[in-house]
């Protein structure tokens, strides 16, 4: 691999910004949701008002733009590390959002779901410690 | 419960998928080394030359359309680890799609991510 530091510097500056604006963007979109309710009936016609009124939301819209940055750095960073390197590697997203959730929605989260989540990162800190590409490809 | 169900594996499945086709795409761009605005902008422009590219957008279009759904009717601190899910599927999908070899160690990483969400899941108050 060359210049190795170099690649694993630019690849944990991606990582960070996914585990920020992955977040972020969840929280806003689970904000929005709220706002917009359970749809009355899943039948096609249904689901047409709700999705446009989903749509209709601003903080709907902040939180697919995070998502969005959240996409750009996934998208770059895929193209020279392993998916299956990159996708958990990404899983410390899943305790900011419990975080978040709980602080910022005021949501319940159960010592078992905190107990999961912790074991998600747990999982992710053995993933980390494997090889960063290994298909050989640039 | 079932249209938990199945809004969670539209997530999955379609996330996942095309996770990979977007991944497959990229490795045909092949790396970035240039981070400048107009030199991302002509990655991008290259990648949406990719038909694996478009395919993988439609594929995640689908899982979020789902997940907006799914956040209608669930915490947002219950529906997001629950498609970690995505992570055995991921690796799966790697290994067989992407030809990326997946070591015992990361196996074993995922395994834990697993279990994880099936404590989330449980923990469902």
């Amino acid at each position: 691999m060359k210049s190795s530091e170099g690649l694993h510097l630019k690849t944990y500056f991606l990582l960070f910004l996914m585990v920020t604006f992955g977040p972020v963007g969840d929280i806003l979109l689970g904000k929005g949701m709220r706002t917009v309710g359970v749809p009355p009936a899943w039948t096609p016609l249904e689901l047409i008002h709700f999705f446009l009124h989903a749509f209709s939301s601003g903080i709907v819209w902040l939180g697919i733009a995070s998502l969005l940055t959240y996409l750009i750095c996934y998208t770059l960073v895929l193209s020279w590390a392993d998916f299956s390197y990159v996708q958990p590697a990404s899983a410390f997203a899943y305790a900011i959002v419990a975080l978040l959730g709980h602080f910022w929605l005021g949501e319940f989260v159960s010592t078992r779901r905190w107990i999961g989540i912790a074991t998600i990162c747990l999982g992710v800190l053995f993933v980390g410690n494997t090889a960063l590409n290994t298909t050989g490809r640039r | 419960m079932w249209l938990e169900a199945i809004l969670l594996s539209m997530i999955v499945l379609g996330g996942t998928a095309g996770e990979l086709c977007i991944t497959r795409a990229m490795k045909v761009v092949g790396e970035v080394k240039d981070f400048r605005p107009l030199a991302l902008l002509r990655v991008f422009g290259r990648a949406m030359l990719v038909g694996w590219m478009w395919f993988g957008l439609a594929l995640m279009g689908v899982g979020f359309f789902a997940m907006l759904a799914m956040l209608s009717m669930e915490n947002v601190s219950f529906v997001v680890p629950v498609t970690a899910l995505s992570y055995a599927a991921g690796a799966y999908g790697g290994k067989l799609f992407l030809g990326e070899r997946v070591t015992p160690l990361r196996w074993a990483g995922i395994l834990l991510v697993c279990l994880g969400v099936i404590l989330v899941f449980q923990g469902k108050g």
